[in-house]
């Protein structure tokens, strides 16, 4: 009981403001625009040569508004907003007018959470694992090496990273495919050809995600265990004479573990806009390139949409492994 | 010197932290030559400033020495069931089994060497794993409840964190980790420094019964000249690490020979003694330049040319004590 | 100072990071000298691999692309050092609020700081170029922009720095000694707190050239015509540079972002490890 009033509930209401906070700015920015996006639009029309005579224009203002969700007060606007959200409506699309935009991100999220959920923790584990292992034997040849080469990649940002394997790939050597999520053609269904199509269309954009991700992790890793080393409790188990296997165990590891689940809760933002970016460098059918469509067709339903869902998957995600961390560490389930 | 013989011995202990920053190499010599003898059952207090090396001396009698720590030159002694034992140069294996066995060592803060994701009970299992022959669980846990109840321990202490107890019941759990398999001597460094006042008394308190109980050699390193006063069979006073004095504790009390010795006792607050405090003018010199000759001759008021040049020996004076210092036992004059 | 030059010298990673970062800034001032206007097209013949004449080739609108990526440089990092210039002093400002009053200003000025650490920076970005496009058409406007999500952090890390400054004895003795508030605040808290925000200052200029090569290859960000590494890049990309062949083209903006990048990183890690306290330590006996 006293746990769930310690831990469990300031985190919950931690992700509740949050969120609010973040939903409630992706409301105001565009509200906040020197330009109004109902006459944008009515001057689209116009520029492509559509004549619209004036009762029409109002009657064309006023449908525009309700579908922005832009009439009424700010008061008004803001209660809709959050009324919408709460039955997943975020009205039309206008780019592809009228399915609805919560299909449209339905469609393509599972994508994105895919690719974003498996290579964030293939990268995690991968890069823990080996900075584990380096930093223990810091001083050898190929911990060494394997620190340049994590220092030369880790700075490294996602596209350029997106786009150095888009061009070795399937420029230099043409192995893998340019784009796109599954064969031209092929059916996305339970068979394996469909599932290797989808594996192959995911390789480059996962692997971006990945190096990134084993580069970050590998150095973090490594400096907590190279570290450990001369913590007190290490050095005297072994002095004492514990087991090699149990202090690297329960001695380095576990206790390296808190801070790792945190680090990877802190970069989920960070990797969340990797992803998306990534997805667009390599046509990957996922929110990344659904976000791009819509700012390059002006699509303001759209981009609202999915800016909000973004804000809730991190928020969710964090508060997931927010709840992990008591199970992980004795430090945190009995405060 | 107690008649049962001694238990441990250095022979001109040399341990020195080599630095390489920026290109350069910084030699820090920590313990400069250091000889201490221990007796069996006999309880020495190690004093002196902070800097002076008695931390890096202690660790190194625990062969605690990871680099930057070096081992320069002189060996660490241990006289066990009749067979002397050079503990630096044992291979790591022996080590680690004679360790913690037969040495044990008390740190300074005591929530550090407890494993803080690990319960009590298995951290105390994890120690006697290799010790305890064959692991065999039982026994295991006979020793680990019989030993905590005579320390006064309730044995529910097993089934928590470290972080859910007690600053005080911690560092009893410490010490009863410590010397779990009643070593033949306990090294204590600064026992009692991280603590408020209750709890030192009670630590130094439970070191003390441990000791007489089970007749362990105790080297206990503090500034703390009162905690030195109350348990102290002898003391040795560090400076720029090398012993400069050792007497019994009653000796360096009441009649300290070494002008060092005589500023850090003359210091010491007393009932009844109202004059000012004065502590020795100046600070105590870098361990990576220290001052040719006697390394406290900067700082004494009877320093003369044999000071500046030559580093003093330790000398044996009658009362079983030793002084180095060129004024006594040496040129120079009588002792004042 | 210049001992501190001279350590650092030492480390191989400083000495290779601050040649190209110099060699860079030289670069970006060699614009001031440029024969060509970096706005007009068509000046040079197009598309011309790299010659003597045109030392990193032409692009397919008929623009030298050395002078070009001089200007680029130039602007990029204007952005950045306008991004983090920005956000050091928010930061600090923010830090030394929260850390000094502590209580209900403390945990608001933390939840909006957590909030902007939280959310997907990039998502918002685009919301916010997309709807303040004329606005961000300007330089400093962008890194304005992008100061607004680079200060969180470092006003966290200031933040418990001056909560534990607000400790110690000297806080006590300064306030018995009537010192004001922001007497105190400014002079004694700040020298504790400059060489944190500096260390940062570098990460956070790789971060916000990041944000703009993004932003730009996404169409968004400052007018397309000025030249900055992210609009070269994005030229490149759209006009097909290396489907045609023009590799130079996008090499360059590629090629200089890896090298800023690179470096940058290595300045950071080369300089906080000097600053750390654990490794001046170290140092103790050099001096």
């Amino acid at each position: 009981m006293n746990f769930l009033k310690r831990y469990l509930i300031p985190r919950l209401l931690q992700y509740l403001l949050v969120s609010f906070l973040g939903l409630s700015a992706v409301f105001l920015l565009p509200r906040f625009l020197p330009i109004d996006p109902i006459q944008q639009r009515i001057a689209q029309y116009q520029t492509f040569g559509v004549i619209i005579p004036p009762d029409q224009l109002e009657y064309m203002i006023s449908t525009l508004r309700s579908l922005f969700g832009l009439e009424g007060t700010l008061w008004q606007q803001y209660v809709m907003f959050w009324q919408r959200l709460f039955s997943w409506d975020f009205g039309p699309s206008l780019a592809r007018f009228p399915t609805p935009v919560s299909t449209l991100i339905a469609w393509h999220l599972p994508w994105t959470l895919g690719l974003l959920i498996s290579a964030t923790v293939i990268g995690w584990l991968v890069g823990t694992l080996v900075g584990g292992v380096a930093g223990y034997y810091h001083r050898s040849r190929a911990t060494r090496l394997l620190e340049g080469m994590a220092m030369v990649v880790r700075p490294i940002p996602y596209y350029i990273l997106a786009l150095l394997l888009l061009i070795l790939f399937t420029h230099v050597f043409p192995l893998l495919p340019r784009g796109g999520g599954i064969g031209i053609g092929v059916a996305p269904e339970f068979n394996l050809a469909a599932i290797w199509s989808i594996l192959l269309h995911a390789a480059l954009p996962a692997l971006t995600l990945i190096i990134g991700g084993i580069a970050e992790h590998f150095q973090a890793m490594k400096l907590i265990v190279q570290t450990s080393r001369s913590e007190d409790h290490v050095w005297y188990a072994r002095s004492a004479g514990v087991k090699d296997e149990t202090v690297v165990f329960h001695y380095v590891i576990r206790n390296a573990m808190l801070p790792r689940i945190t680090h990877l809760g802190l970069t989920l933002g960070v990797v969340f806009s990797g992803a998306l970016i990534t997805e667009i460098v390599f046509r990957y059918p996922g929110v990344g390139l659904l976000l791009y469509n819509a700012v390059m067709h002006g699509d303001y339903n759209l981009i609202m949409g999915i800016s909000a869902i973004s804000v809730m998957v991190i928020t969710t995600l964090i508060l997931l492994l927010d709840l992990l961390l008591p199970l992980v560490d004795p430090r945190v389930r009995h405060q | 010197m107690s008649n049962r013989g001694v238990v441990l011995r250095t022979e001109q202990l040399k341990t020195s932290y080599v630095l390489h920053a920026f290109g350069r190499r910084v030699v820090v010599k920590a313990v400069d030559g250091v000889d201490v003898t221990i007796g069996k059952g006999e309880v020495l207090g190690i004093a002196g400033e902070s800097g002076c090396g008695k931390s890096t001396l202690i660790k190194a009698l625990f062969a605690n020495i990871e680099p930057p720590l070096q081992h320069i030159g002189g060996k660490v002694l241990y006289q066990v069931n009749g067979a002397g034992v050079d503990v630096l140069s044992l291979r790591p294996q022996e080590r680690r089994r004679f360790l913690w066995k037969f040495v044990s060592y008390v740190p300074q803060g005591s929530m550090s060497i407890l494993n803080p994701v690990r319960k009590l009970r298995a951290t105390f299992q994890d120690f006697l794993a290799s010790h305890v022959g064959g692991q065999r669980a039982k026994e295991a846990l006979a020793i680990t409840d019989r030993h905590l109840t005579e320390l006064g321990l309730p044995i529910k202490v097993l089934d928590y964190y470290p972080h859910q107890l007690s600053g005080g019941m911690r560092q009893r759990v410490t010490i009863a980790l410590a010397t779990l398999l009643q070593p033949e001597v306990i090294l204590a460094d600064e026992p009692t420094t991280a603590l408020d006042v209750v709890v030192q008394r009670g630590t130094i308190q439970l070191l003390k019964e441990i000791q007489e109980r089970w007749g362990s050699a105790l080297v206990l390193v503090t500034h703390d000249m009162g905690v030195q006063a109350n348990i102290a069979d002898r003391i040795a006073i560090m400076y720029a690490g090398k012993v400069v004095e050792e007497a019994a504790t009653q000796e360096i009390f009441r009649n300290p020979q070494h002008p060092y010795t005589k500023f850090l006792i003359k210091s010491l607050p007393r009932f009844g003694d109202r004059s000012a405090k004065e502590s020795a003018p100046g600070s105590p010199p870098s361990l990576a330049k220290l001052p040719g000759g006697c390394a406290f001759h900067p700082r004494c008021p009877h320093a003369f040319d044999a000071c500046r040049e030559r580093v003093p020996e330790l000398v044996e004076l009658e009362g079983n004590r030793r002084v180095a210092c060129w004024l006594i036992g040496g040129e120079g004059g009588e002792a004042p | 100072m210049s001992g501190l030059l001279r350590d650092l010298f030492k480390d191989y990673r400083f000495i290779i990071a601050f040649g190209v970062v110099l060699g860079l800034l030289a670069l970006s001032i060699l614009s001031a000298f440029s024969p060509f206007d970096p706005q007009r097209a068509l000046q040079v013949p197009r598309a011309q691999p790299p010659s003597w004449q045109f030392l990193l080739g032409t692009t397919w609108l008929g623009q030298d692309v050395f002078w070009q990526l001089t200007h680029a440089i130039r602007n990029t990092l204007a952005i950045a050092l306008v991004a983090s210039l920005t956000s050091r002093v928010i930061a600090i400002l923010i830090g030394l609020v929260a850390g000094y009053r502590g209580g209900l200003v403390d945990r608001i000025l933390m939840s909006v700081g957590d909030t902007t650490l939280v959310l997907p920076s990039l998502v918002i970005l685009i919301l916010a170029s997309i709807f303040l496009r004329e606005w961000l058409r300007d330089l400093v406007n962008l890194g304005l922009l992008l100061a607004f999500f680079a200060w969180a952090w470092d006003a966290r890390v200031i933040r418990s720095q001056v909560l534990s400054l607000r400790e110690r004895e000297f806080t006590r003795v300064s306030i018995l000694s009537g010192m004001g508030t922001i007497r105190l605040v400014v002079k004694q808290y700040l020298p504790f707190i400059m060489p944190i925000a500096f260390t940062t200052l570098i990460n956070n200029m790789s971060w916000a050239i990041g944000m703009e090569v993004t932003l730009a290859y996404l169409g968004l960000g400052i007018d397309p015509s000025i030249p900055t590494i992210g609009n070269m890049l994005q030229v490149a990309i759209f006009r097909q540079a290396l489907f045609m062949g023009f590799w130079w083209w996008l090499l360059a903006p590629v090629g200089t972002a890896l090298l800023l990048f690179v470096s940058l990183y290595l300045l950071s890690v080369s300089l906080s490890e000097y600053l750390d306290p654990k490794a001046r330590v170290q140092r103790i006996g050099l001096r």
